[in-house]
């Protein structure tokens, strides 16, 4: 079972420059066709629904983009879903599903914001937010392991293992924050870190460190895969099992290692979203990551520096819209749509442009006779 | 459009009668490439009509027009003497045209009866009274015996190819093609198929047995028809078939293949032995063995032997073949020694060192080599570029990758190198190798495998599916590797092939080696008792 | 200790574990079939929550859980055509256009609830129960088990006769085979698309029926999210159940009981997290997978069927 073919863009180094232009060139219209579509789509429904679009976008602007405190929410909004996505393009490109990513990042919240006070309160500060990282990361990747073993050792399906962890891992948090982390507010949540034991701004900004964190973690990620040789395995991986075998890669190692590492970044993302936002965590907490990043993954083509723009776009429909929604007196699950139909437009658009690239004309047979009546 | 099928009755032979099937200017081109050219065939009731060809010679083209795949591109077809159009696979059944393919189409998990019923059954409930009757009435026909309800995967090939055959002739056929059905039998199953096709020819059904073996279309065929590149290029009557020897037959269509000079070259089709015995040059072969298998016992995979007990030793410079039908054990010892799959018992050597707790990249580094014979299953990487498959197996290694970053220019100077050297026909070093023609795939894979410096190489059904020329590349390159001192295995269930390459014969048989044999003349008679069973004298 | 073991404290448990059980029943069923065909249905959970919107609107109107149900199936067949397009028919990623599916029906339902009940919550009637002569008089389960509302025995049937389908059909031979091997099925002259359309349809109906019921009885209202993972659920059921169709009952009712069990406890005070509870189904599936790994009862290729849909 792979990913979608998605034939690895850093391959092909060696093509003269018309190719790569024309591939460029490609590359951005699969991502901006089917954005343009999805906004179409959602304002259709807008209006059926009564709302006005064009006003729900402009309010959507108006949050996040023009308005200095949206622009730094939308930017804080991107930690997560870098880190998260970063983690699911290592998962994806090995052609495992990690379908475990919520059980992941909110275990590692849990521990996070239960064990933050304590640490913050007995380490130096900046240790303390790396202390408290590292925590989160091996608590995420750690969750990882039944699946990846299962999978490593037996063949078992990840999808099946990932997912049930997944439940168990989100229950196991609210057990936890409403356990041995439970703080002394009325409402089952963590004692929370004091204001100035968490992460830092950016100087000038009111964007937590976290961000730039995301950053190099994206830096770093799309160079794993450009140009190591652990990146050529992973991929490998993904393209085809038995040839990963057959050529000498540990299999059942790299996909532990892959899990692992898909794990761990979802914890880091826990992390910088409690120190740097929250402070605290309720038990009934749950932002569900797990399913919404999927589609950006695949509009960045699994590439991770070009996640970032999709991962703008998400954070600011995200923030921008809980703002228009809000005043559209629609709630702000609007979101969930937006994505979802972007998601189903970019399989569309990919398929088409497959075909065109194998030289098929661009209508399925039946079509094309009825057609010509 | 239907033509109303005859009854079959085991007394009636309809020889001399219309054709059974008639291709009439049958003409199909693909880009760059005609697969058939103004082919005429007849195929007669109570008769078999062989098809002979090599590799690339269109048979498969022909077969899937019959069958309702393609479409001619111009040409006619008659069944029993009426034009028909073969629109659909449905379509050819309906008309009488009973398929058994080369890579079998049953469901392994399903049960003899429910593979029987499938696409046959009429009405919503499965009958299944009806369909245990009829069952009964073909194996008499044809001779067999068929559990009804034993699990398909669980049969050996022979019998599921019988399966095959009783499904293709399920609603009454009048033409039964077979497409290369000895591939995968022992000789054994060999046997039964020709006792099955005589009752079959005898309820007068019209055969159509492709091939590209010499003898066996020679053995079975009441005519034969020579097949070269997408045309018919001569017929051989029933009376010459009867008439001349199986020696004169041979010459006969060797002319027909090759002209008036038959030329000397290695081919399946061919089956030349090389007119004087050529002088293996006395190679110099090391002392000790590079390679050893001792007392190896592996599992097979699904429906085939593993190994039992298996002792093999390889010195430098020499050529080892192993022999036997597929599925004795070859699969087993070939993963076993590569590293791909864990033995149960016993150790595998590389000089004077066990590799057998090493795994696959280990051994690679230390010289062993394995040319795999799933080329694009494991092979290779299909959608990447020929130029990154070459350098695969060196994942992380200088000088492609230095300190973890790729070397993209250097990857692509020795891919252009190697395409070169090994004449790769490719438009470009990027090209995606799933593009590339299975020669040329099979020129890659070696490419691979034997320039960084390999000590002891294992090939896997090394030419099975090229075309002539790269066969003989593929087998020169082999002897040039034993004369530069390599270590070499060369596992093929080509018995010429054997003899041609090899030192000495291993044979497997049902896991176990039944004998080794050293290459002299007449060695191919001991090598073949011993892969019909025979045991070691 | 008393309370919890009264027999109306216990009646009251095992109708909430049919209740929240007989959801997970219809859309696993639906899966089994679909996957038994080869395809793997990610988008389940979208196709029960657009089915329990619809499907409650539907009764909320005419007060008819009938057509409420009927309503909610349609409304899982329309939504599974999208991967019928995209993904039987076209060939495109099972995976990807699922989670696609599930987040688009999510915010769809959302919003729909919103525009449409945001103020109001309503609700719909409970559902009545079909007492069974005789047998609803036993204690504890009589009133339970033997009255429940006839959805449930319904879905029983259905059991029955997809076990009998399945075997003993040609629709159920065709169906296997798609799933198994697609290119023999294919060359035995039938359509794989168009066998792989039918089952995907038949799980999009059963879906949605099994989402309709959760709004009107189980939950007596939708609400967004509704279905809480419950898609999910029945596709992991599904995939141990391996063509078996009882195994759908067993599954739900594992999952079923513990919800209720959790809530029953909740009510008696006693003081257990309720997440634990919840949690225990999960553990159980996981403990399975790991005690029979070994034996690989379970296909690890799964997914190769969807692979290849494309022909």
């Amino acid at each position: 079972m792979t990913a979608p073919a998605t034939t690895p863009d850093e391959l092909g180094a060696a093509e003269p420059v018309s190719g790569r232009l024309s591939r460029w060139a490609t590359s951005t219209a699969l991502a901006v066709i089917p954005i343009g579509l999805a906004f179409l789509i959602s304002a259709v429904i807008l209006a059926l629904l009564g709302v006005d679009p064009v006003a729900f976008f402009g309010d959507i602007v108006t949050a996040g983009i023009t308005r200095e405190s949206g622009r730094f929410d939308v930017i804080t909004r991107m930690a997560p879903i870098m880190l998260i996505g970063c983690g699911m393009i290592f998962a994806f490109r090995a052609s495992l599903w990690n379908l475990g990513i919520d059980g992941q990042f909110l275990l590692a919240a849990a521990f996070v914001a239960g064990l933050g006070p304590v640490v913050m309160a007995n380490l130096p500060v900046p240790l303390g937010w790396v202390v408290l990282s590292l925590i989160a990361m091996v608590v995420g990747a750690s969750w990882t392991l039944i699946p990846s073993l299962l999978k490593a050792r037996y063949g078992t399906n990840e999808i099946v293992t990932s997912l049930m962890m997944s439940f168990i891992g989100v229950y196991l948090a609210v057990v936890l924050v409403s356990g041995p982390f439970d703080g002394p507010a009325a409402v089952p949540q963590t004692d929370a870190v004091p204001r100035d034991a968490m992460l830092m701004d950016i100087p000038g900004t009111s964007v937590h460190i976290g961000f730039l964190v995301a950053l190099v973690v994206c830096f770093v990620t799309y160079l794993v895969f450009a140009r190591t040789s652990f990146g050529t395995r992973v991929d490998v991986l993904g393209a085809n099992p038995r040839a990963a075998i057959h050529l000498g890669i540990n299999v059942p190692r790299l996909i532990v290692v892959t899990f692992f590492i898909s794990g761990a970044l979802a914890g880091l993302a826990a992390s910088m979203d409690i120190q740097g936002i929250f402070g605290y965590m309720r038990a009934d907490w749950n932002p569900a990551y797990g399913l919404a990043v999927v589609p950006l993954v695949f509009l960045a083509r699994m590439n991770a520096l070009a996640l970032i723009p999709f991962a703008a776009l998400f954070s600011l429909m995200s923030i921008g819209g809980q703002y228009a929604a809000r005043r559209a007196h629609i709630p702000s699950d609007f979101v969930l749509l937006f994505v979802g139909v972007l998601l189903l437009c970019m399989v569309g658009t990919q398929y088409l442009n497959d075909k065109r690239a194998r030289g098929e004309p661009l209508l399925p047979h039946s079509l094309r006779r009825a057609g010509r009546g | 459009m239907s033509v109303p099928l005859p009854v079959s009755h085991p007394s009636s032979t309809a020889a001399g009668s219309i054709p059974a099937v008639e291709l009439i200017e049958i003409t199909k081109a693909f880009p760059g490439v005609v697969a058939n050219d103004h082919i005429s065939l007849t195929a007669m009731p109570g008769e078999v009509l062989c098809l002979l060809g090599e590799n690339g010679a269109g048979k498969s083209t022909l077969m899937s027009i019959l069958s309702g795949l393609y479409q001619p591109d111009s040409g006619q077809i008659k069944v029993d003497g009426q034009a028909v159009r073969i629109d659909s696979p449905k379509s050819g059944r309906e008309l009488g045209i009973g398929m058994v393919y080369q890579h079998l189409s049953l469901i392994p998990t399903m049960s003899v009866i429910e593979n029987l019923m499938l696409g046959s059954n009429v009405g919503l409930i499965l009958d299944e009274d009806a369909a245990h009757q009829r069952l009964h009435e073909l194996s008499e026909m044809l001779g067999v015996h068929l559990d009804p309800n034993a699990i398909a995967g669980t049969l050996s090939l022979g019998q599921q190819q019988q399966i095959e055959i009783i499904k293709a002739l399920w609603k009454g056929s009048r033409v039964l093609i077979l497409d290369e059905p000895t591939t995968m039998l022992t000789p054994q199953g060999i046997e039964e198929l020709q006792k099955v096709l005589r009752q079959v020819k005898g309820s007068g059904l019209a055969i159509i047995f492709i091939t590209h073996k010499l003898h066996e279309a020679i053995a079975i065929g009441d005519r034969v028809a020579v097949l070269k590149l997408g045309r018919v290029v001569g017929h051989i009557e029933r009376d010459v078939l009867t008439g001349e020897t199986p020696h004169q037959l041979q010459q006969r269509i060797v002319g027909l293949m090759f002209g008036e000079q038959p030329v000397e070259q290695e081919a399946d089709i061919a089956e030349l032995r090389e007119a004087a015995s050529v002088a293996r040059a006395r190679r110099q072969m090391s002392d000790r063995p590079r390679l050893e298998v001792v007392d190896v016992v592996a599992e097979g995979a699904k429906g085939q032997y593993g190994i039992d007990g298996v002792s093999l030793a390889v010195r430098g410079g020499e050529i080892l073949g192993v022999g036997g039908v597929d599925g004795n054990g070859q699969q087993a010892l070939a993963q076993v020694i590569a590293g791909q799959q864990s033995l149960v018992r016993g150790d595998i050597r590389m000089g004077d060192a066990s590799v057998v707790k090493l795994d696959v990249s280990e051994r690679q580094r230390r010289g062993l080599r394995y040319v795999t014979d799933d080329r694009i299953g494991e092979g290779v990487v299909a959608p990447y570029a020929v130029s990154m498959n070459m350098v695969l197996k060196r994942i992380g290694q200088a000088p492609f990758w230095r300190r973890g970053a790729i070397d993209r220019t250097r990857i692509n100077q020795t891919a252009r190198e190697l395409i070169d050297e090994f004449d790769i026909r490719t438009p470009h070093s990027e090209t995606r190798i799933g593009a590339l023609s299975g020669g040329n795939i099979q020129k890659t894979l070696l490419a691979r495998e034997l320039s960084f410096q390999p000590q002891v190489v294992v090939f896997n059904k090394p030419t099975h599916g090229l075309d002539v020329r790269t066969i003989a590349m593929v087998r020169g390159r082999i002897r040039e590797l034993a004369e530069q001192g390599v270590a070499i295995v060369v596992i093929s269930t080509d018995l010429d092939e054997l003899v041609d390459l090899s030192d000495r014969v291993a044979v497997l048989f049902e896991g176990r080696i039944a004998g080794e044999v050293d290459v002299e003349p007449g060695a191919e008679v001991r090598i073949g008792e011993l892969i019909l069973g025979g045991a070691a004298a | 200790m008393d309370s919890l073991l009264s027999e109306r404290f216990l009646t009251e448990l095992i109708i909430g574990g049919i209740a929240a059980a007989i959801p997970l029943l219809y859309a696993s069923l639906g899966e089994l079939v679909a996957e038994q065909s080869g395809v793997l249905n990610v988008g389940l959970e979208g196709m029960m929550l657009v089915g329990a919107f619809a499907g409650f609107v539907a009764t909320l109107e005419t007060q008819s859980l009938l057509i409420g149900l009927a309503v909610g199936g349609i409304a899982g067949i329309l939504v599974s055509l999208i991967m019928v397009l995209f993904c039987v028919r076209l060939g495109m990623d099972q995976i990807v256009v699922g989670i696609g599916i599930v987040l688009s029906a999510e915010g769809a339902t959302s919003l729909l609830h919103s525009t449409w009940f945001s103020r109001s919550y309503p609700r719909v009637p409970s559902a009545e129960g079909l007492p069974i002569p005789f047998l609803s008089d036993i204690p504890v389960l009589g009133p339970s088990v033997f009255a429940q509302p006839w959805p449930v025995y319904f879905g029983l049937g259905l059991v029955v006769f997809m076990t009998w389908l399945l075997r003993k059909t040609t629709i159920g031979l065709n169906l296997r085979a798609a799933g198994e091997r697609p290119d023999s099925l294919d060359a035995a002259g039938v359509s794989v698309v168009r066998v792989r359309t039918a089952a995907e349809i038949t799980a999009g109906l059963l879906a949605g029926i099994g989402g309709a019921y959760m709004a009107i009885v189980a939950a007596g209202t939708f609400t967004p999210f509704l279905t809480n993972g419950a898609g999910f659920i029945a596709i992991v059921i599904a995939m141990i159940a391996r063509g078996r169709p009882w195994w759908t009952v067993l599954g739900g009712l594992l999952f079923g009981m513990s919800l209720s069990i959790a809530t029953a406890l909740q009510l008696a005070g006693v003081k257990v997290p309720t997440a634990i509870v919840f949690m225990l189904p999960f553990v159980s599936v996981v403990l399975v997978l790991i005690i029979f790994a070994r034996q690989s009862r379970l296909p690890s290729a799964l997914g190769l069927p969807y692979h290849r849909g494309s022909r």
